[in-house]
């Protein structure tokens, strides 16, 4: 799964933080999940409990996920993601590369396929708690 | 990427010069020779390796991450596997989180080689790899005109602020039998690895590896990869 790959380079980062901010115990890690990457929650929480390092033995990951909201640059309308109306191979070519996003949806007002992620695209991590 | 001993990025700046003829041709050269090699398509918008080498029907497999299929004895990687004929219409930092998503999610297995072909000009893939990627070396193509080697001159001074390594110069479509390109490189400190012949069958190639490989344009590559064989530390 895609997802196990996303939890190494999530706990690779934390562990980066982690270090710079020298902490001894990782105790939190909040992580947000955007939308349009369509993740399998359960599936990225138990590879981050199955790849953490004992650093991070007794933190909790809190996964939060936000909606894909999308900016047309032509016209400026916004609208939000729905992979409901994707078939499923190009639910999942986004699911790979979000940004291909950009080869098979367009705005519902003008058209254009021009437009900005506002938010809602990958994963990123968003704090990290800790004992020093 | 940790299990690829050399990581080449084909490049040159300038479009048109034959980046992708020259780093697929490459890859399946280095193959030929008993080396294990990967080639990855870093040009999002105008991917063309995978007509190059005739490659369809395949697709990567998921494995904690993804692990791209084999072909022609190469571990080949695409965009294509996901925008398929569709044009990716991309800007910068959608490029960027493209680069970063397939770096991070591409699992290569053990290889001799990983050959990149780099998108023309020098901005956001150039700038993302030599930030991100360890161990990157850069083989730079050129024509014999004045017009493409002055941007390779300006990728190679941008290698040199950053102390990324040039392995050196390919001067593809050669016509005749000017200095040019070899004053040039000299002028920059480069080697010049070789002078690949204009081939005008080269196009009647374009999708079948065998025929490739016997163009005048595959020997000229053949000299390249003896000469890149020939720097230390390549098996």
């Amino acid at each position: 799964m895609h997802e196990w790959a996303l939890a190494e380079a999530i706990i690779s980062a934390a562990s980066a933080t982690a270090e710079e901010e020298v902490l001894k115990e990782v105790t939190e890690v909040k992580i947000k999940i955007g939308e349009l990457q369509q993740i399998e929650k359960d599936v990225l929480d138990f590879a981050l409990s199955q790849l953490k390092t004992a650093k991070f033995k007794n933190a909790k990951f809190k996964i939060v996920r936000v909606r894909a909201k999308l900016k047309c640059r032509a016209c400026s309308f916004q609208w939000n993601f729905t992979k409901e109306k994707l078939d499923k191979n190009t639910a999942e070519a986004i699911h790979f590369v979000p940004e291909i996003a950009h080869s098979y949806i367009k705005c519902p007002k003008c058209g254009s396929p021009d437009f900005e992620i506002l938010e809602g695209r990958g994963v990123w991590l968003e704090s990290i708690k800790g004992v020093k | 990427m940790k299990h690829v001993r050399n990581l080449i990025a084909v490049s040159g700046g300038k479009g048109g010069v034959g980046k992708s003829l020259v780093a697929s041709t490459l890859a399946l050269i280095l193959a030929r020779r008993g080396c294990k090699v990967g080639l990855f398509d870093l040009d999002f918008t105008s991917p063309s390796t995978h007509i190059i080498l005739g490659i369809k029907g395949v697709h990567p497999k998921e494995e904690k991450g993804i692990i791209p299929p084999k072909v022609h004895n190469l571990q080949y990687m695409s965009i294509v596997y996901y925008s398929g004929d569709l044009a990716a219409p991309l800007r910068g930092t959608d490029i960027s989180n493209a680069l970063i998503e397939l770096l991070s999610i591409t699992r290569w297995e053990k290889l001799d080689y990983l050959i990149l072909d780099m998108p023309p000009g020098i901005s956001d893939v150039t700038l993302d790899l030599t930030r991100l990627v360890k161990h990157l070396k850069f083989l730079i193509v050129t024509t014999p005109s004045q017009l493409a080697f002055e941007t390779a001159k300006k990728l190679a001074s941008l290698l040199a602020t950053l102390k990324i390594p040039v392995m050196g110069i390919v001067e593809n479509m050669t016509m005749n039998q000017s200095q040019f390109v070899q004053q040039q490189a000299k002028r920059l400190g480069l080697n010049l690895l070789g002078q690949i012949p204009h081939d005008p069958k080269v196009e009647y190639a374009i999708g079948n590896t065998d025929k490739l490989l016997k163009t005048v344009f595959a020997k000229g590559v053949e000299q390249v990869v003896t000469e890149i064989q020939a720097q230390r530390h390549y098996p």
